[in-house]
């Protein structure tokens, strides 16, 4: 069915694509991307949640992606309508010139 | 080396990629446009661990509806660096053709396989749909009730923030 492929192996890629996601939130400066990092964190938890659906023969992974994948988007609605709506007041979209939280 | 072995690190090079070309890529649309094959490569990764459902839905939901979102952000925000995206009509019009051209042939390959061996996939298979639903619709019921809830509120919420009186 997966032939040699043991969760050792989507763990490992799930782990990589999570530090990809890490290295994204904290070297870029672009808030967009920043989001489009999370996104991926996001997706390497999914991978992992799959593969041991997978291993288990548990249909219970599945249903938690699922809910991942759903919390994601609404995630990523908000997020975006708060990156508009500083947009419109800072007229950015880069992190560190927003600071009127910080003190 | 098996062949599942080698879809495997085929498909997770695919992945991470255009991972790293989504976080190093210095225009915003590229970096997009990398996400939606990340997403698509992650969904072939779904496929070949017997989940079609959540490889549906992670086309469905990513590829279709947040990529589509962070693309209308991008438009409406001004960056530093102005991309100069295929002003040229008659480049767009050659990407188009081909772009549609591919998924013209997809569809009449997929349609003269499926008449020549009609095979229809199995709902029953570990991780298919039929398992997904009758744990989703059973034990996780009330999980799933709070995530359209959720989802509900992420909608309004959206509308109120993305409106111009904030």
């Amino acid at each position: 069915m997966m032939g040699e492929v043991s969760p050792t192996h989507y763990m490992m890629l799930s782990a990589v694509l999570f530090m990809i996601g890490v290295f994204g939130v904290v070297t870029r400066r672009n808030i967009i991307i920043i989001f489009m990092s999370i996104e991926l964190i996001l997706n390497a938890v999914n991978i992992n949640l799959i593969a041991f659906s997978l291993q288990w023969d548990n249909s219970v992974g599945q249903v938690f992606a699922l809910f991942v994948i759903a919390v994601a988007a609404a995630e990523a609605a908000v997020g975006l309508g708060i990156i508009l709506a500083l947009y419109r007041n800072k007229e950015t979209i880069n992190i560190d010139e927003m600071n009127v939280m910080k003190w | 080396m098996t062949s599942g072995l080698i879809t495997f690190y085929a498909v997770g090079a695919l992945i991470v990629v255009f991972a790293l070309l989504v976080v190093t890529s210095r225009n915003t649309v590229h970096s997009i446009l990398y996400l939606v094959a990340d997403f698509l490569a992650v969904a072939l990764l779904y496929a070949t661990m017997n989940s079609m459902f959540v490889a549906t839905i992670q086309i469905l939901v990513y590829a279709g509806g947040i990529v589509v979102l962070y693309l209308f952000v991008v438009m409406l925000v001004k960056q530093k660096s102005e991309s100069e995206l295929a002003s040229d009509p008659r480049r767009r019009n050659v990407i188009g053709g081909i772009l549609v051209a591919a998924v013209l042939g997809e569809l009449v390959v997929l349609g003269v396989s499926n008449a020549i061996s009609p095979a229809a996939p199995s709902v029953n298979a570990p991780g298919g749909v039929e398992n997904v639903a009758m744990a989703l619709f059973t034990d996780y019921l009330i999980p799933f009730e709070v995530v359209s809830i959720l989802l509900l509120v992420a909608m309004v919420g959206a509308i109120i923030l993305a409106r111009r009186e904030i």
